[in-house]
């Protein structure tokens, strides 16, 4: 199913993946978190520093390239999905990674995430959502409920958001997981998964803008309760949260999924997580906090030929049928010879 | 049988001319263009030199035998040097009313028109907003004239193959083209050959053209026995030798591409998003695979041009191509190829504007977007073809520039370059000189790498492909460090990098050779001064002035900015300066900017090109 990347080259180390540059987010920006649980698992996979390449659009999570010591293009707003294209294209060797934001890749660039997901390119799309538009200070986004007061809000947004999970699947993706920026527990383990997936990986990490949105996600990311808010998926095994005293069944009647309590330890009505099962995936990703936990991990996972493989293949199918020499392509089809007259 | 031609008293055609302009007029489904492209073939292989017109509706399929529904496709061809496809039609074949109403007042008096009587009826007069039938009410007295029932001679020509009477009738094209090849007495042979390929298995359809072909042909052996039709002879061209065949603009552009990425050693990734009349460029290159060619049809133009950004970046030539509205699009990446320096080749195929505006119809009204219209001090390099062969080379110039100097760069055409067609001697890719290409792959003895590190020279940067070991860097749309690469507002900082990339693209100029003159002496009473398509009828115009004993010159500028080295010493070498362009006078400012001469402009934007009348014209009052 998923390849194995074999790693060529010395270990690394966490360090080994930080540039020189200084880290300028706010202090206490959710961001750093994830920079930090990045590079802390790059050596973990194997990866190699020259052979990476992150990808960015515009706003705060963009700036992500410049901290890490790997290629990086920090693009312009929206497009990281298309540049990202065009690099792996052209050297499918390259270890491809974009970071976006709900602005970037949602609202600005939403149609190249939707194709970039369609079309199956193998990289990792990791999706910082703050639901809020940081860099330009403060105003509501894609993603931000309904109600959201902010400077261009002022009366609070009557816009309905975007569930980002939710318009992956609906684009095509074939890997969707999901991740709190605080989970540095977890994080490694979604990020490998990602990285392994031949094909488009979405990533939604929850993360907190301290200054435009902070709590936002508190609800459910308190570590006190996290126990009761948070649903963290394994693969063939049941549904469970509330230390195993709640769970997710299917009810056959109205083919939703409901909170069911566990009693004495009989998980015979908990929906076992199949991360190839789509319709259980959107099943999952359209579950709203408080009335269910929320779904974290590996939601959905069931790899296609990537993009540049498929394109690959065609190539070799068709080989050899058009002239491979290019005096002889300007030599084809109807010329005449003018010999030198008198 | 054929009614016959009108006895008139018009100068009648000479049946040995040293040139003729043809035009084939039809419904837009009538398959104009098919025809037209093949009688080209056909003339080329006769050894004429041409040049074509291909004037085609917006509309896949107007509906039947409106005015705004009439496809046509002319050709000029002759015995000497060709440069336009012509002012007026001699011999106009019009395929129905609309085809009639529409072209009738470009023929010239004393011209051969052929209808089709077939399709003179009340509902189609009607439609074409004729009151009378202009084949009876006198209208076409000027005129010589052939009517006669084309759709009836398909109908018989085609029956034994038990064709519906529609498909059958989609042979009129082909009965009127072996007419059109008896005329000019041209081989059917490669017609026939075409109409095997493109028919392939369907043999039907295949041998029902082919019969209606014939039908036509051998329609004027026996006119011509009858009388009224007589064939015309056009002596084959004195060329250069070599091996020629015929090129659209749009084709030689995407070769002329193909033969850069070769001459560079690299890989060429095409990003694209299909626009009128851009897209035959993406056709011909999809099927290229073979010769290191990656087609990218993106979810839009802005997609379109980041990907090439991408491919660019990671080690391949990046070349995107659009028409105007689409240009618009990519104006943002466009800046950010210009802060990053990578190589990137944008085509530009110009339409009519703004907005949608004409989007069959020709213009060159882009050009203060391609020098001017970018956020920030943001130079691009930037060129024009003049006709479809010149594609070829340009497109290999443009990428040469920007490999070599790491730059964005725009390769203007327009839509009458990229479909007209003329004869092109193919060049050897041997004769062209190689591109050189250097990645950078040397870690620096000490410290980071500063990806902006330049050559004194030339001042482009370096290339650093990812995947190079101990050279990882950032690069991006903020302003860098001229020093280290890092990110850098300071103000210092931002002014030498903004003069440094100013430097760089004015520099260019250093490196090419310096404005030659096109037609005439380097000083004298008036220069004509054009840039892309409308060089053909600048040409003749001014060779027509010359002979009319006016000290007139031309000069046409393959390089709009920089602007070529001596271009100001030619221009003050002149009392007069005119630029005809298909715009209000863009190249016009950018002159009178550049060298405070008094350039004086002669617009058209009519969606078609110059005649060489309108040109002479304004030469004459310039100078009256």
């Amino acid at each position: 199913m998923n390849e194995m990347t074999t790693p060529q080259g010395p270990a690394t180390t966490p360090a080994d993946w930080a540039s020189n540059q200084e880290v300028r987010w706010c202090p206490g920006c959710g961001d750093y978190a994830i920079l930090k649980a990045i590079q802390r698992t790059m050596p973990q996979l194997g990866a190699r520093p020259e052979t990476t390449v992150f990808v960015s659009g515009i706003g705060c999570s963009s700036r992500f390239p410049y901290y890490m010591e790997t290629y990086g293009f920090h693009t312009i707003h929206g497009r990281a999905p298309a540049v990202a294209t065009g690099i792996k294209l052209a050297n499918p060797e390259l270890d491809v990674w974009i970071v976006t934001g709900d602005g970037d890749g949602l609202s600005i660039g939403g149609n190249h995430l939707l194709h970039l997901l369609r079309r199956n390119l193998d990289c990792q799309v990791l999706l910082f959502n703050n639901e809020i538009y940081g860099l330009t200070k403060g105003q509501y986004s894609p993603t931000s409920r309904v109600g959201t007061t902010s400077p261009s809000s002022p009366w609070g947004s009557v816009e309905r958001p975007v569930y980002p999970c939710e318009f992956a699947l609906g684009a095509g993706a074939r890997f969707i997981a999901r991740v709190i920026d605080t989970a540095q527990k977890q994080m490694p383990a979604v990020l490998e998964r990602a990285y392994r997936h031949k094909g488009t990986s979405f990533v939604e990490i929850y993360q907190n803008c301290v200054v435009y949105n902070d709590g936002r996600f508190e609800e459910f990311t308190d570590r006190r309760s996290a126990a009761h808010t948070q649903l963290w998926l394994e693969h063939g095994k049941p549904m469970l949260f509330a230390g195993g005293t709640k769970g997710l069944r299917l009810n056959p009647r109205t083919m939703r999924l409901e909170v069911a309590d566990v009693v004495d330890g009989d998980t015979s009505e908990i929906v076992v997580h199949d991360e190839t099962n789509k319709g259980l995936a959107k099943m999952l990703v359209s579950m709203r906090f408080p009335e269910f936990p929320v779904a974290l991990g590996v939601i959905f996972c069931d790899p296609r030929p990537t993009f540049e493989q498929a394109l690959a293949a065609q190539r070799r199918a068709h080989a050899g049928e058009g002239p491979a020499d290019l005096d002889q392509l300007l030599r084809r089809g109807p010329t005449w010879e003018v010999r030198r007259q008198g | 049988m054929a009614t016959a031609a009108r006895a008139d008293s018009r100068p009648a055609l000479d049946p040995a001319p040293d040139h003729v302009v043809v035009r084939f007029a039809g419904d837009s489904g009538d398959g104009m263009q098919l025809a037209g492209g093949q009688f080209t073939i056909a003339t080329a292989l006769a050894g004429n030199d041409l040049a074509t017109f291909p004037d085609y509706p917006a509309e896949i399929r107007a509906p039947q035998g409106t005015l705004f529904g009439v496809s046509a496709f002319q050709i000029h061809f002759g015995s000497s040097r060709i440069d336009t496809a012509g002012d007026q039609p001699d011999v106009l074949i019009a395929m129905n009313p609309a085809a009639l109403k529409v072209n009738l007042p470009d023929l010239r008096l004393g011209g051969l028109v052929i209808v089709d009587t077939g399709e003179f009826t009340d509902r189609n007069l009607a439609k074409a907003g004729y009151a009378s039938n202009p084949l009876e009410d006198g209208t076409l007295a000027p005129y010589q004239v052939l009517a006669f029932d084309i759709s009836r001679q398909t109908l018989e020509a085609v029956k034994d193959f038990g064709l519906g009477n529609r498909d059958a009738l989609r042979c009129k094209n082909m009965w009127t083209l072996g007419l059109a090849l008896w005329m000019f007495g041209r081989p059917r042979q490669p017609v026939i050959d075409w109409l095997k390929r493109k028919f392939g298995p369907n043999e039907l359809l295949r041998e029902a053209n082919i019969a209606a072909l014939n039908a036509g042909h051998a329609y004027g052996e026996t006119a011509e026995l009858a009388g009224p039709l007589k064939p015309f002879r056009v002596a084959p061209a004195r060329v250069e030798p070599g091996l020629y065949r015929t090129v659209t603009g749009a084709e030689a552009l995407a070769l002329g591409l193909v033969a850069g990425a070769k001459l560079a050693g690299l890989p060429l990734f095409f990003g694209s998003y299909p626009i009128t009349p851009a897209s035959p460029i993406l056709h011909a290159l999809a099927r290229m695979s073979d010769l290191g060619v990656t087609t990218f049809q993106a979810e839009d133009e802005i997609a379109a041009i980041c990907a090439a950004i991408g491919a660019a970046y990671a080690g391949q030539l990046g070349v995107t191509s659009s028409s105007g509205p689409g240009m618009a699009l990519k104006t943002e990446a466009m800046g950010l190829a210009v802060m990053t320096e990578l190589p990137l080749v944008i085509v530009n195929s110009q339409r009519g504007g703004p907005s949608t505006g004409l989007p069959t119809k020709t213009e060159q009204a882009d050009l203060y977007q391609a020098v001017y219209g970018r956020n920030g001090d943001c130079p691009i390099p930037v060129l024009a073809a003049r006709s479809p062969a010149d594609c070829f080379e340009v497109a290999i110039e443009a990428c040469r520039i920007a490999i070599r100097f790491m730059t964005p760069v725009i390769l203007l055409t327009d839509g009458y370059i990229a479909n007209a067609a003329e004869p092109w001697r193919i060049p050897r890719i041997a004769d062209f000189a190689p591109i050189p290409v250097r990645f950078h792959d040397a870690p620096p003895p000490a410290g980071r790498v500063n990806p902006y590190e330049r050559d004194p020279e030339t001042l482009a940067r370096i290339w650093i492909r990812p995947g190079t070991p101990g050279l990882t860097h950032r690069i991006g749309g903020l302003e860098k460090s001229f020093a280290t690469g890092d990110i850098d507002y300071s103000p210092a900082n931002h002014q030498r990098m903004t003069e440094t990339r100013k430097s760089k693209v004015d520099g260019i100029a250093r490196f090419l050779p310096p404005q030659g003159i096109e037609v005439g002496e380097p000083s004298g009473d008036l220069v004509v001064v054009g840039w892309g398509s409308t060089y053909g009828p600048i040409r003749q115009a001014v060779e027509a002035a010359r002979a009319r004993g006016l000290a007139v010159s031309h000069v046409h500028l393959r390089h709009l900015w920089p602007l070529p080295r001596g271009l100001g010493e030619i221009l003050r070498g002149f009392r007069h300066v005119l630029v005809p362009e298909m715009n209000m006078g863009q190249l016009k400012t950018l002159l009178r900017d550049q060298y405070l001469v008094d350039a004086r402009p002669l617009s058209k934007v009519a969606g078609q090109p110059f005649r060489i009348a309108e040109i002479l014209q304004a030469i004459e009052g310039m100078l009256a």
